[in-house]
C-alpha cells in the first residue's frame, strides 16, 4: 500500500491526526496507538530516524519510519508542550529509539517516559542545561 | 564449577581496537564478557548547534567531519537534502561528477575498515594492502579537491570544480588495477584460515534483531536483509547503473566483513559506468545549476536519506527562511548502528570484543556527531 493510503486509513481511525503536506501531526496521547497500528497492520518495521526541534513555544518530535526491504517512508510529527517537555517512549515498539530519544533527552531536554535508561549520552553526566534549545546561552561560536 | 569474581575494564578512550576516542567499559568473568558498557561523546562538538548560526553553505565543510572516512558522500546528503528543499535539479554532468567522487569515497572507507579489520585481529600485511589503494584514492582526492580527507568538494546546485585532466588517466588506471587488488585481499584476508576461525559464527546478528534495532549499510545486510537505498530509494542517477546489492546469509563477522569487500566490487562497476557516460557528455555542458548567490530556502522540512559508506545516511533540515538553517539534524548510521553493542558482546571472549566492534566499522566523528 501506498504510504498516502496509509496515512488517509490512520486518518480515519484516529480522529485526531492531521495530514500536513508530507507527514502526519499526532497528538501525544495518541501516538504509541498510531506507532504500533503502523508497525503491526501496515509494516512499517524500522524507526529510521528521530530528533526533535525546539520551535520556541512547544517542542516537535519527528519520527521517520520506514518499511524494510520496501524502503517507503512515513513522517510522523508530535508537538509537546515546551514547560512539560515530556512524551510516552517508543522504545518498546521499536528498540533502535533507545539512543536516539537519550540524545534528544540529551541535546534537548525532552524527557521520554517509560524509557528504560533516561540518561545523557553525549555530553558528561554534570552538563548544565540542553545545547539544542534555541535559549541556550553559550561561550564563544558565532552570534 | 569454580566461582570466579567478576571485574571490570576499559577498553579505551584510547584504544587502538575502537577506532576512535570511544570507550567500552568491559564487565569480566574471567575473560568472558558479561556486559560491555559503551561510553562515548569523547568527540562530540555539537555540529548540529554550530550549523543554526552558519549559512546553508558554510554548513558543507563540517559534514565532511562527520564520517571523515567517507567524507563525499556526507556531503553529498547534505547538499541533495538542501536541493530538494529549494526544488533545484541538478546539471546531468554533476550527477555524474557526484557518483564517482561518491563511490570513490565508499571504496576509500571499505578499504580502511578492510585492512583494519585484519589489523585488529593481527595481521599486518592484510592492513597494507587494502592501505594501498586507499592511499592511490587519496592522491585521486587531492587532485581533484586539494584535500585527502576532508574535501568540501559539493555545492548547493552542483560541485565546485571541473574534474582536472589528470584525474582521468589516473582514475583508468586504478580502475584497470582495481579488481586484482580485491582478489589479493581475498587471498590474504578473507580466505585466511585464521581470520576465518576469528570470524566465523561469532556475534551472530539475527535479521529480526537488525531490523528492530533500525541497523543500516553492510551490518544490515550481512544479516540477509536486500536493502540498499541506491537500489530502493534511487538518488542522484543512481537508478541508471547495472550493480548488484552482496547480501550475507549468517550475519556473523565474517559476512559484515565480508560484504564490504563484495560492495568494493560493486561500487568499482559504477564507477567504469559513471566515467563512461561522463566522457560522453558535452564538456562544455555546466557543473552547477543556476542557484541565487544568497541561498534563502522557502520555509519548509525535507527529511532525506542517502545510502553512506556505514549505513543509511539521513539529514533533516528545517529552513525558516532566512539564510541560516534553523535546524540541522543528521541520522549517523554508526551511531544507530553501534546500539547494540552491549548484546552482540555478551558471552564472547575479550578477544572477541575486537573483532566485534570491527565488524561494525564505526567511526566516532560520526557517533559523537
Amino acid at each position: 500500500m501506498e504510504s498516502n493510503q496509509v496515512m488517509k486509513q490512520i486518518k480515519e481511525k484516529y480522529q485526531q491526526v492531521e495530514i500536513l503536506d508530507n507527514h502526519l501531526l499526532v497528538p501525544e496521547t495518541d501516538i504509541k496507538a498510531v506507532m504500533k497500528e503502523l508497525r503491526d497492520a501496515y509494516g512499517y518495521n524500522v524507526l529510521s530516524n528521530e530528533t526533535a526541534v525546539d520551535y520556541q513555544e512547544y517542542f516537535e518530535v519527528i519520527y521517520n519510519i520506514c518499511r524494510v526491504p520496501e524502503g517507503d517512508m512515513i513522517n510522523i510529527k508530535v508537538k509537546i508542550d515546551r514547560e512539560k517537555a515530556e512524551i510516552p517512549s517508543v522504545v518498546d515498539i521499536w528498540p533502535s529509539a533507545g539512543w536516539q530519544e537519550r540524545e534528544i533527552f540529551d541535546l534537548l531536554g525532552i524527557r521520554f517516559t517509560d524509557h528504560p535508561d533516561m540518561r545523557r549520552i553525549l555530553l558528561e553526566d554534570d552538563f548544565e542545561g540542553h545545547p539544542l534549545r534555541r535559549d541556550f546561552k553559550w561561550v564563544g561560536g558565532r552570534d | 564449577m569454580l566461582k570466579t569474581q567478576e571485574f571490570t575494564l576499559n577498553m579505551g578512550p584510547q584504544h587502538p581496537a575502537t577506532h576512535g576516542v570511544f570507550r567500552l567499559l568491559l564487565h569480566l568473568d574471567g575473560e568472558t564478557v558479561v556486559k560491555a558498557e559503551p561510553i562515548m561523546g569523547y568527540l562530540h562538538r555539537g555540529i548540529e548547534k554550530l550549523a543554526e548560526s552558519r549559512t546553508y553553505t558554510q554548513v558543507i565543510p563540517y559534514t565532511d567531519r562527520l564520517d571523515y572516512l567517507a567524507a563525499m558522500l556526507n556531503n553529498l546528503g547534505y547538499v541533495q537534502t538542501v536541493e530538494k528543499l529549494m526544488g533545484i535539479e541538478v546539471p546531468e554532468r554533476a550527477e555524474y561528477v557526484r557518483v564517482i567522487v561518491s563511490e570513490m569515497s565508499r571504496l576509500a572507507s571499505h578499504c580502511l575498515a578492510t585492512g583494519a579489520y585484519a589489523l585488529d585481529l593481527g595481521a599486518f600485511t592484510g592492513f597494507m594492502f587494502p592501505f594501498r589503494e586507499r592511499e592511490k584514492l587519496m592522491d585521486m582526492f587531492e587532485m581533484i579537491c586539494g584535500s585527502r580527507m576532508t574535501f568540501n568538494y559539493m555545492r548547493i546546485g552542483g560541485v565546485a570544480d571541473d574534474l582536472p585532466e589528470e584525474f582521468y588517466p589516473a582514475i583508468k588506471k586504478f580502475l584497470k588495477e582495481f579488481p586484482a587488488c580485491v582478489d589479493e585481499y581475498d587471498g590474504l584476508i578473507t580466505g585466511n584460515e585464521i581470520f576465518q576461525a576469528r570470524t566465523k559464527g561469532v556475534s551472530v546478528l539475527s535479521s529480526k534483531k537488525a531490523i528492530q534495532y533500525g541497523m543500516s549499510g553492510p551490518v544490515l545486510r550481512a544479516s540477509g536483509i536486500n536493502y540498499d537505498l541506491r537500489k530502493k530509494r534511487p538518488y542522484g542517477v543512481y537508478d541508471k547503473f547495472d550493480f548488484e546489492v552482496p547480501v550475507g546469509e549468517n550475519g556473523d563477522c565474517f559476512d559484515r566483513y565480508n560484504c564490504r569487500v563484495l560492495e568494493m566490487r560493486q561500487s568499482h562497476r559504477i564507477i567504469e559506468q559513471a566515467l563512461e557516460r561522463l566522457q560522453e557528455l558535452p564538456e562544455e555542458e555546466p557543473l552547477n545549476a543556476k542557484v541565487p548567490k544568497v541561498i534563502k530556502p522557502p520555509k519548509g522540512e525535507v527529511y532525506h536519506e542517502i545510502e553512506g559508506a556505514k549505513g543509511v545516511l539521513g539529514y533533516n533540515v528545517i529552513s525558516d527562511g532566512t539564510v541560516n538553517p534553523y535546524r540541522v539534524h543528521v541520522r549517523r548510521p554508526s551511531f544507530i548502528n553501534l546500539s547494540l553493542i552491549d548484546e552482540m558482546c555478551r558471552g564472547w571472549k575479550v578477544a572477541d570484543v575486537v573483532a566485534i566492534i570491527g565488524s561494525l566499522d564505526i567511526v566516532l566523528g560520526e557517533v559523537d556527531c
